[in-house]
């Protein structure tokens, strides 16, 4: 029961074959046997998942039952949950509770859905491996030893251990994306704008996006439908109308123009994620679909411009912690200054404190043209880059990440070499374009993620394409041992 | 490019953070570091590029400006360090 989808646990429900209430007791014996070792979860909700459980099972017997109803699901602890510890991974966030709830969470939970608990991430979403978090490194449930991506690490854990049917994630630089690569999961990045950044704790502004981590394409279709949609609390989300994203997915893939950027095929790129890469290339050939080679030439200089903009965005918005209205304070300040010094000094963490600097420095008063400003005009032309490219194809495939999975620890000191590994991830952000992951294979026994990467608002093609390769590969189905 | 000593602690007092003495060694590393790594842009010609701050080249959408929200200033101030009669109460900094 708890390797299955969705959509099988939704059939489930449906015909009786089991409650909403024994589907989440058994999450939650998982929880209590698993996490321990996989350190996925930060807080677990069990009394509110049972009430929700509970009322969810009325709606069913009434045959008020949505897709979604009574589904178990877990949130990234960076969505705020009213009267639920909000911690963001962060020591300064460890004694918030939240006093209002988040669009992404409201809407799931009016969808039906379970909160069984929050989920560790990188702290305030800073990093790819979810180890800066206050409250210790989330595992890999596919090698106890290597990290699961992050910086929704810990929501992509839940969901390969089979502790929750899917997972809530937030993608500023990959944060859904590469996770989901790592532990052999679909994570959908939307466009940005789709959907609501409302009580999502704010990280980089202009690149942040919610999105699912689920087992399958079509499931992360089901989440985006209770998602997705304008909201007049959140400024940038965008007044458009909304897809029935399940609509499109039994769509034939025939005629479809991929293009392989060949930045993303390069030197630095595992020779065993290259290899089943391109075997995925030939299956989806096989449906029909037309390959070209395209190029992304500034590639390589997302990296630094997202290095700038993110920080520099981060260095704002992180200057709310101050130690006066929420969050953590130091003890007994000897002044004002003492007290916002000391608090930000203990509230956060190594990485936290990097790229608030950076941040700072980067738009410090003679420093501004020279990066944030330059930063911005190298973002347009990636921007550009990717609208030569959908002039010619449809959607632009290429890998997730450069490697698997690393190990615990291994690049602790060197948070440059942990850059690195975002090459191909960031600039759909800086674009803010929707991006999908899927499992294609494995390399080294660890999962590989195929990613698509399509135009605005094209999120329906990205899980039509990501549903169709499903059906004829079964990568998706592995589960860790 | 590395950052001298004096540039990082003028960032750190523009950003309200604390380092200490056994820190500034570590902290001057890593940023440098990170600041060689993004000093790549400099190699790039943006001439005439107008710069993009929101991908979608969207305007921020209006709505009127109308009371919505009820007072939640208790349930806000639970959760404050330090809160008294409908205020948040900090070191004294009027003599």
């Amino acid at each position: 029961m708890l390797d299955k989808t969705i959509k099988q646990l939704s059939e489930g429900l449906a015909a009786g074959e089991f409650s909403s209430e024994e589907l989440t007791r058994s999450y939650l014996k998982a929880i209590e046997a698993k996490n321990p070792e996989i350190n996925a979860f930060i807080t677990v909700t069990s009394e509110q998942a049972l009430a929700q459980a509970k009322a969810a099972d009325a709606k069913l017997h009434e045959k008020q039952a949505g897709p979604l109803t009574g589904i178990p699901i877990a949130h990234k602890d960076i969505f705020c949950t009213q009267g639920v510890r909000t911690s963001c991974g962060s020591r300064m966030l460890d004694n918030f509770i939240a006093p209002y709830e988040s669009t992404v969470t409201h809407r799931l939970a009016e969808a039906g859905t379970v909160m069984l608990g929050k989920t560790n991430l990188d702290e305030f979403a800073m990093g790819s491996s979810t180890e800066s978090s206050f409250y210790g490194p989330t595992r890999n449930p596919w090698q106890l030893d290597t990290v699961p991506g992050g910086s929704s690490g810990g929501s992509a854990a839940a969901v390969a251990a089979g502790m929750a049917a899917a997972a809530t994630g937030t993608d500023t630089g990959g944060s859904i994306r590469q996770p989901a690569a790592f532990c052999g999961l679909t994570g959908l990045k939307p466009t940005y704008g789709r959907v609501s950044r409302w009580g999502m704790i704010a990280y980089g502004s202009s690149l942040d996006s919610g999105g699912p981590l689920s087992r399958t394409a079509e499931d992360a279709a089901i989440m985006l439908n209770a998602i997705a949609g304008h909201d007049p609390k959140d400024a940038t989300s965008m007044d458009r109308p909304v897809d029935d994203y399940t609509s499109r997915l039994n769509e034939p893939l025939k005629g479809l123009r991929i293009g392989l950027p060949k930045e993303y095929f390069g030197e630095g790129l595992d020779s065993g994620i290259a290899d089943v890469v391109h075997q995925a290339v030939a299956e989806l050939k096989q449906l029909g679909a037309v390959v070209k080679e395209i190029s992304l030439p500034r590639t390589e200089l997302s990296i630094p411009a997202y290095y700038i903009i993110a920080p520099a965005e981060a260095s704002t918005n992180l200057s709310r912690y101050d130690g006066v209205r929420y969050g953590h304070r130091c003890d007994d300040p000897a002044d004002l200054e003492d007290l916002y010094k000391r608090t930000r000094a203990e509230g956060f963490g190594a990485e936290v404190k990097r790229r608030i600097l950076v941040g700072t420095y980067a738009l410090s008063a003679g420093y501004y043209d020279a990066y944030y400003r330059k930063a911005q005009q190298l973002r347009r032309l990636i921007k550009e880059d990717f609208q030569s490219a959908f002039d010619q194809v449809d959607v632009i495939l290429g890998p997730t990440t450069p490697s698997v999975a690393w190990k615990v620890g291994e690049k602790d000191n060197d948070p440059v070499s942990m850059y690195l590994e975002d090459i191909y991830t960031l600039s759909v952000n800086l674009a803010g374009l929707p991006g999908l992951s899927v499992p294609c294979g494995l390399s080294q026994g660890l999962p590989v993620g195929l990613q698509l990467i399509g135009n605005y608002f094209d999120e329906s093609l990205l899980l039509n394409i990501g549903h169709q390769y499903q059906q004829v590969s079964d990568w998706h189905q592995r589960r860790p041992a | 490019m590395s950052l001298d000593r004096s540039q990082v602690e003028n960032v750190a007092q523009l950003a309200r953070i604390q380092i200490k003495e056994d820190e500034m060694a570590d902290t001057l590393a890593s940023l440098s570091n990170i600041m060689s790594l993004v000093d790549q842009l400099q190699a790039v010609d943006t001439e005439g590029v107008e710069p993009l701050a929101n991908p979608l080249d969207a305007q921020a959408l209006l709505r009127a400006d109308e009371v919505t929200e009820s007072n939640h200033r208790d349930d806000y101030q639970l959760i404050a360090p330090q809160a008294e009669k409908g205020l948040y109460l900090v070191p004294k900094v009027i003599e």
